[in-house]
């Protein structure tokens, strides 16, 4: 940072590439250098699990970033929480976590970091309801052989404005899945990153978004193939309703010279259920070696499938409940990958609502 | 005993220099129990025919009538057709992602007997349905015809033609891309429908080869946005030996 005012490097003008779509009018003061955060110890353990354990600590992050919310969270956050899946762990039920100590009042940061041990295997569970004006940071470490499903909901209420960061370095033959629900909020913007500490290792991203009247989520994903023979999948999917709903999705994925065998493949859909929404979906490869076994990427915005609403109603379903199930369908295929019953059901009930708010 | 009647079908299609008339004028008339094939070369208008009859909003009507036992078909939705008892077998079923066939079967069948079906019965005549069409049961739970092959989805048009029980079935190109294993099944499927039921039956094909397996009783000859001739089973075997030549005027 030295050479660089610190003011302006912290607080975005909105020309940058990483703030051009941000509003950054309605982030209540996250990003305002005169407006101190104050710190947060906001993630609680539901439930005690063997092998799971949550603590605060001094504790180095374990990446570097650029992003400025998570700069000023980091210099606002003294004690972050630590939570440790001990090496070798099977832990069968998911660990889930809630939020406490979110005032929505005042401008926050909290931080998170996980440490997965080697060969151990979890799920993941992030609910984030009420109220909330948060910069915050959760930080994954998989060890060798170790396999996480990170599952992030945001069900948050009309208000909150959340910037997060989640980033994951990935062990040796380490998995790291992660679904991303972001349904509620006034402002959200996730940063689901990825970088590799070992080959044979895999990130699976995949999310999904539902922005109605007013909301802006935005999810941004970089992917920094920055070793040989490691695997990325990327699958987010949004739906957009109402004057004003308005989403966006970068897809980064870089893989760097030395990233031989890298095989990745990243996927954007947006479904455009009325007039007055936004979508801006930006997939972008950055490729400096050949050697790979593949890369590729599609992108998707536009209006319902009129032949999948011809095949439905051709088999006697109503209009309306024949575009209910092609919705339905398209949240469906990414919640279902979240293996939780009642969350899935809840999600699908939830977006059931909002449907119903906006006359869908 | 109920009647499907064309009088005088003309249809358009919207295209980039403006609409263009498909169907010139087709008169046709169906009843229960009867077996009608049409048949004509590629591009001569029988899959228009067939989705225009469904109501899809590509075609444009310009003349004519469509009736079922005198109900004017075409003043009817496309779910409201389907409910009538008429059903379209797409030679390209959609795929809809994140739907799964028993929720669509459910779905379908709840809207077309315009009550739920109970479940304890329900699901085992899906299970015999698809059974009976040599269907592995995992099929229920993957998405409406995403990542089917051919035959699997002509497979599943037929399944739901046993389950909806229409009064008439429009069979668009079913027998296209189907191996001869898979031909037998599907017609069998067919045929199986016909024997438990009064159904009529518009049966679209380019060849010949399905008839072997479902005969019809009368057979249409289509080209050019009309029918041309026509005969009963006699007419195919013609049909077979000489191809569409004389039809065709170029």
């Amino acid at each position: 940072m030295s050479g660089l005012s610190t003011t302006n490097y912290l607080t975005p003008s909105g020309r940058e590439e990483a703030w051009r779509f941000t509003p950054l009018a309605r982030l209540a003061g996250l990003l305002n250098a005169d407006v101190a955060l104050e710190q947060v110890a906001s993630f609680a353990l539901s439930a005690p699990q063997p092998g799971v354990t949550l603590e605060s600590k001094e504790s180095e992050p374990y990446s570097q970033t650029t992003d400025s919310a998570t700069i000023r969270a980091r210099s606002a956050v003294t004690h972050a929480q630590y939570l440790t899946i001990a090496a070798n762990a099977e832990v069968n039920d998911p660990i889930v976590i809630t939020r406490t100590g979110l005032s929505g009042s005042a401008p926050q940061a909290t931080r998170l970091q996980i440490h997965v041990g080697a060969n151990a295997h979890a799920k993941l569970l992030i609910e984030n309801t009420g109220e909330a004006i948060v910069a915050e940071e959760i930080e994954f470490k998989l060890e060798q052989g170790a396999s996480l499903h990170f599952i992030s909901i945001q069900e948050w209420a009309p208000k909150a404005v959340q910037l997060a960061r989640h980033h994951a370095i990935i062990g040796k033959d380490a998995t790291f899945t992660s679904t991303v629900v972001t349904i509620g909020g006034s402002l959200v913007r996730i940063l689901p990153t990825v970088e590799y500490s070992g080959q044979g290792s895999f990130a699976d991203l995949s999310g999904v978004y539902f922005a109605t009247d007013g909301q802006h989520l935005e999810h941004r994903i970089h992917v920094d193939h920055n070793i040989p023979n490691a695997k990325s999948r990327v699958n987010y999917k949004g739906a957009l309703a109402g004057d004003k709903a308005r989403t966006v999705w970068i897809g980064d994925v870089y893989i760097r010279a030395e990233a031989e065998g890298t095989d990745t493949y990243e996927l954007n859909r947006n479904l455009l259920l009325s007039d007055g929404a936004r979508a801006d979906s930006v997939p972008n490869l950055e490729i400096e070696t050949g050697e790979i076994v593949g890369a590729g990427h599609a992108s998707t915005t536009g209006r319902f499938d009129d032949e999948q609403l011809f095949y439905l109603e051709s088999r006697g379903i109503p209009a309306e409940i024949a575009r209910r199930l092609v919705i339905r369908g398209f949240f469906s295929e990414i919640v279902s990958l979240i293996k939780i019953e009642e969350v899935e059901e809840r999600i699908m009930v939830r977006i059931d609502s909002e449907l119903d708010k906006v006359g869908k | 005993m109920s009647t499907l009647e064309i009088k005088n079908l003309q249809v358009s299609v919207a295209t980039e220099e403006g609409f263009k008339e498909i169907l010139k004028g087709v008169d046709l008339t169906l009843k229960s129990g009867e077996t009608h094939a049409i048949m004509g070369p590629n591009g001569s208008g029988k899959s228009t025919l067939a989705y225009s009859i469904a109501g899809h909003p590509k075609y444009t009507i310009t003349g004519g009538s469509v009736t079922l036992d005198g109900a004017d078909v075409l003043e009817m939705t496309v779910d409201e057709r389907a409910r009538a008892g008429l059903f379209l077998a797409m030679q390209y079923p959609v795929e809809v992602p994140g739907v799964s066939v028993t929720n669509f079967l459910r779905t379908a069948a709840t809207a077309i007997r315009g009550e739920a079906p109970k479940v304890r019965t329900w699901v085992g005549e899906v299970k015999e349905a698809m059974s009976a069409l040599s269907m592995d049961p995992a099929f229920a739970e993957r998405s409406v015809n995403e990542g089917f092959s051919g035959g699997e989805k002509k497979r599943h048009e037929i399944l739901q033609l046993e389950l909806l029980k229409p009064k008439f079935a429009i069979l668009d190109e079913t027998d296209s891309g189907l191996d001869v294993d898979a031909l037998k099944i599907v017609s069998e499927g067919v045929n199986r429908v016909k024997g438990n039921s009064d159904l009529g039956i518009m049966l679209i094909t380019h060849y010949t080869r399905i008839l072997r397996y479902i005969k019809p009783d009368f057979v249409h000859v289509f080209a050019a946005g009309r029918i041309v001739e026509e005969g009963g089973p006699e007419l195919a075997d013609k049909l077979e030996e000489n191809g569409y030549a004389e039809y065709v005027t170029n």
